[in-house]
């Protein structure tokens, strides 16, 4: 049942690193983050690691596990090969702090630029919304932060010089959620172009292959999002008869 | 020495899970410049693997639901033993607290009309959990969350700063509480990323730390689980309640061995999920206490129809408070009726009218689970499934209406929290707790600093001094254990030994060993820096778990009886003398080698009107007959003769 699998995790802090050869025992059912706890406890106690929930659920665990971005939590052994190198790296879109570890700190700061919740004048309690109304941002409120999507985006995985203007497919789907609530009265349209970057998409769902949430941020989020901005920068009044009484008309909600 | 960097807040809220986000926003709502410190990132608390959903009386499912039935449904499930007054409190504010997050953005599922949908769970006479899938906490955690950002937003447009009046503090864990002549003054803490030390001072601290699961090895909780609240609170001279009460929630995973105690939702069994033993017998029906012997189906047919026609039928006995239904599957494995993995069968197959497709639905994130770690899929395969370590009642006790802990500025809110869930927590029922008492934390905090004025303590110089050695120390010792090895010890023996069923022998080997591994804790050690180093971490965290470990322990060898989430093998009766008794810990002796110290308060005698709102038949089952409301006995049993005719609890609670 339990064999010797080679690992290969990358230890180091900011500038510098290496990857480090290990041989650590492994049985039946675990998953990589089994692993590298395992080594925490026997050969390296030191090793940095983030996590928290061991049921992918927190999105706390994203690695890149022989360069394919995933959570460790939910990256089984039985995918290897008991002789396959497993190579571990931290998320190479975003700074290492040490190991495994990397300063995210770009996605809590795109989150705060994005105008929260509008409920307008409702009161709590008043709301009234239908199942099917609710779906679509649903699937968007799946998200449990992992930002592997905005790390496996090439708009700024190879180009540090985007990170300003794109806030990456998380954020402009939450933008996308927030457009497609039925109770939310603001109209973020404007600044997911201008602000945030929608037009740097060019939709090569790189994104939604690796949501671990199996969300389809490209096809249910960013194209509507997209035909939306498009909508109301040509034809206002598409757009606005779906929400007509609701949105604040032709008042371009600013960034926050 | 390393300079230690100091920040000045009104309000510091220990913990970013729901509750004490909650309190954080309430805080800065009241104005007060506030920080939220969180082992973990923002938005990754604990909170987020809530699955079921979160209790409010609405009634938008079924019309019959208000507060008094909810208050009656808490207190059975905590078998009296609750804090009453908290109880109440919760079931009165729980349907705000939930239309609020609604309209700070949840999107809750629905009703045919619209409204916020119910689902049935555990212990609660009618649908009552506000949900979302089986992802409640994450929806719940994300609200508050972006309701953070909003006043952060609002912040940033009146001052141009985000972090003006509401700062987070991700990954930075506090070692200790500071106090100055009895009155909070700060918290002591370290940074994770960096290792550097940070005093925050400030006169109100809201404890909202969470749990104590990680001191366990099967557990559904994550790493965040060491105790550190109920430790801080301790060592600040506070006192823990009801430490004896742990929940195993009945279905955790067997399967494999590395997902042991991951959970599995009750939602499986309010969704038409059934038990089987290995010879495929429904076995619940063979474990209906007496105490609910008239509230349960006797029959599979009855229970059966239940799911539809919950007016006319009683609920299945799957759907038993946590506690009856882990110690049923305990008795069948033990009985040699479990699964080859040592759990017993929970299946969803061919229980829903929608087939596979509404097991997908109503059940996502455990059908993906059980899908990708453990290769089963619970449309056509039983889960195999056994009791996991999963909550604490016991906490830290408080005031019930602030919230307010015995230290002056010392709050506690959430799982931290002591007395509302009695011996037993109803599912759903903690989500709520989360926001009805974070809330009142923040404010009971709030108007506490308010009354204080310019007289603000100020920490002492040397207790800083003290906590840096301290948290330095597993550095400086050299060759001591790994504080891996010690606390995958703690662990076992807690397990073994402080498990679901309890006797004296037993409880006394823990005690023990607890002795033994509190040398050891002191004499680990760590290699590497400072910065994000997990095993330095975890040998800090090790103090908190030995000294919660303690509580449990002790108050479970004084409580000669067995009650909710405490039995004991050796006093199976419930005992209405024990009813009236809280367990007190404090930490008592030498201040640098404290021991843990257990004293014996009586209840405070639940309000007439409340007592009212119960059948005097069922209040006999708890209560002392001094206890009994003052009609009944002196009119020795006619009082309960009028109640009788009455009717049912249904009929009753009906109009
Ligand atoms: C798998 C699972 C499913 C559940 N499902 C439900 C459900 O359906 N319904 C329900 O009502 N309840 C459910 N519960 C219970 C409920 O989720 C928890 O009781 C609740 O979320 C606890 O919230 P909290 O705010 O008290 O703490 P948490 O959300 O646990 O947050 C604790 C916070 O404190 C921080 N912290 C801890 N120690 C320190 C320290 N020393 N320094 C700084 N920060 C610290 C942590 O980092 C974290 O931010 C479930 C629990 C589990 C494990
Ligand atoms: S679809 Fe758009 S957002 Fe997603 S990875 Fe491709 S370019 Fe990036
Ligand atoms: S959208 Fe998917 S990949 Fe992106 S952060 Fe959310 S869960 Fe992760
Ligand atoms: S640890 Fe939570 S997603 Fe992996």
């Amino acid at each position: 049942m339990s064999y010797q699998a080679k690992f290969r995790v990358w230890r180091g802090d900011a500038g510098e690193g290496e990857l480090v050869d290990y041989t650590v025992e492994v049985n039946e059912g675990e998953v990589v983050l089994d692993v590298i706890h395992r080594l925490q406890a026997t050969q390296a106690p030191d090793l940095a690691v983030r996590w928290n929930c061991k049921a992918g659920k927190c999105g706390s665990c994203s690695a890149e596990i022989n360069g394919m971005p995933r959570l460790m939590c939910m990256t089984r052994m039985s995918t290897f090969a008991e002789d396959e190198v497993v190579t571990v790296t931290p998320i190479r879109t975003f700074p290492v702090i040490r190991d495994l570890v990397t300063d995210v700190s770009f996605n809590y700061e795109k989150a705060r630029q994005i105008p929260a919740f509008d409920p307008g004048d409702a009161k709590p309690g008043e709301l009234r919304m239908m199942q099917e109304d609710v779906q679509r941002s649903q699937e968007f409120r799946k998200c449990i932060e992992c930002f592997l999507c905005n790390n496996v985006c090439h708009v700024i995985r190879d180009h540090e010089e985007n990170k300003p203007a794109f806030a990456g497919p998380r954020f402009l789907m939450r933008i996308a959620e927030l457009e497609m609530h039925p109770a939310d009265r603001s109209d973020r349209r404007n600044i997911a172009q201008e602000d945030h970057g929608l037009g740097f998409c060019n939709i090569t769902k790189c994104c939604t292959e690796v949501c671990p949430e199996h969300i389809k941020i490209t096809d249910n989020a960013l194209i509507p999002l997209k035909e939306r901005v498009v909508g109301r920068r040509y034809d206002p009044l598409v757009w606005l008869g779906a929400k007509l009484g609701i949105v604040k008309k032709s008042e371009d909600t600013p960034s926050a | 020495m390393t300079e230690i960097e100091r920040h000045s807040y009104d309000v510091v809220v220990i913990g970013a899970g729901g509750s004490g986000l909650r309190a954080a926003i309430e805080a800065r709502l009241q104005g007060k410049k506030t920080a939220v410190i969180s082992k973990s990132l923002f938005g990754k608390a604990h909170t987020v693997m809530a699955e079921g959903g979160a209790a409010a009386a609405m009634g938008n499912v079924n019309p019959n639901d208000n507060w008094q039935v909810h208050f009656r449904d808490t207190m059975r499930g905590g078998k009296f033993l609750n804090n009453w007054r908290m109880a109440e409190l919760h079931a009165k504010e729980a349907p705000d607290r939930i239309w609020e997050l609604e309209h700070w953005g949840a999107l809750f599922d629905r009703t045919k009309d619209g409204k916020i949908s119910q689902r049935n769970f555990g212990g609660h006479e009618y649908p009552r959990l506000a949900h979302v899938g089986d992802r409640t906490g994450l929806e719940l955690i994300r609200t508050v969350q972006q309701k953070v950002v909003a006043l952060q937003q609002e912040d940033h447009r009146e001052f141009g700063d985000y972090e003006a009046r509401l700062k987070v503090w991700a990954e930075t864990t506090v070692t200790r509480l500071l106090v100055k002549d009895g009155r909070i003054a700060g918290a002591f803490g370290y940074v994770r990323e960096t290792g550097k030390f940070v005093v925050f001072e400030a006169p109100a601290v809201v404890l909202a730390t969470g749990g104590i699961g990680k001191a366990y090895k099967v557990t559904s909780n994550s790493w965040e689980y060491t105790g550190d609240g109920h430790a801080l609170a301790l060592l600040a001279g506070a006192t823990l309640l009801n430490m004896e009460f742990v929940q195993f929630h009945p279905t955790g995973m067997v399967w494999p061995p590395s997902v042991k105690g991951i959970l599995v939702t009750e939602s499986v069994r309010g969704d038409r999920g059934i038990l089987l033993n290995s010879e495929g017998k429904r076995f619940m029906f063979d474990y209906i206490p007496e105490v609910f012997k008239d509230k349960y189906a006797t029959t599979p047919e009855e229970a059966d129809r239940w799911y539809d026609d919950p007016d006319n039928n009683r609920r299945p006995p799957e759907l038993l408070p946590r506690d009856e239904v882990a110690r049923a599957i305990n008795a069948e494995v033990k009985a040699g009726r479990g699964s080859p993995h040592g759990g017993v069968y929970l299946t969803v197959v061919g229980r829903m009218p929608g087939g596979a497709e509404e097991i997908k639905r109503r059940l996502p994130s455990m059908y993906h689970q059980f899908k990708e770690l453990a290769d089963v899929d619970i449309t056509t395969e039983p889960m195999e499934v056994g009791p996991t370590c999963h909550y604490v009642m016991g906490g830290v006790e408080v005031d019930p209406d602030t919230a307010a802990a015995v230290v002056p500025g010392l709050f506690a809110a959430g799982e931290v929290a002591g007395g509302m869930h009695g011996s037993n927590r109803l599912g759903g029922n903690s989500l709520s707790d989360l926001l009805v008492f974070g809330r009142r934390a923040g404010l009971g905090a709030a108007q506490y600093v308010d009354s204080l004025g310019e007289d603000r303590p100020a920490p002492d110089p040397e207790d800083i001094e003290r906590a840096r050695a301290e948290a330095m120390a597993p550095f400086e010792r050299m060759g001591g254990e790994s504080p891996y090895a010690v606390h995958a010890e703690l662990q076992q023996t807690m397990n073994d030994l402080v498990g679901i069923i309890r006797r004296e022998e037993e409880l006394v080997r823990a005690l023990e060993a607890l002795d033994k591994l509190r040398a050891r804790v002191a004499n680990v050690s760590v290699e590497g820096g400072q910065g994000y180093n997990p095993g330095w971490h975890l040998a800090l965290d090790l103090r908190n778990m030995l000294l919660v470990s303690e509580c449990i322990a002790k108050a479970a060898l004084e409580r000669t009886e067995s009650r909710g989430g405490h039995t004991r093998d050796d006093y199976p009766e419930m005992s209405p003398e024990w009813r009236k008794i809280n367990l007190v810990c404090r930490l008592a002796g030498d201040p640098d080698d404290p021991r843990v110290e257990i004293r014996r308060q009586e209840m405070e005698p639940m309000r007439e009107d409340l007592l009212a709102l119960f059948d005097v038949d069922e209040l006999k089952k708890y209560l002392t007959p001094e206890e009994l409301p003052a009609a009944v006995a002196a009119g020795d049993g006619e009082g309960a003769s009028q109640k009788e005719t009455a009717g049912t609890e249904t009929e009753e609670s009906g109009k």
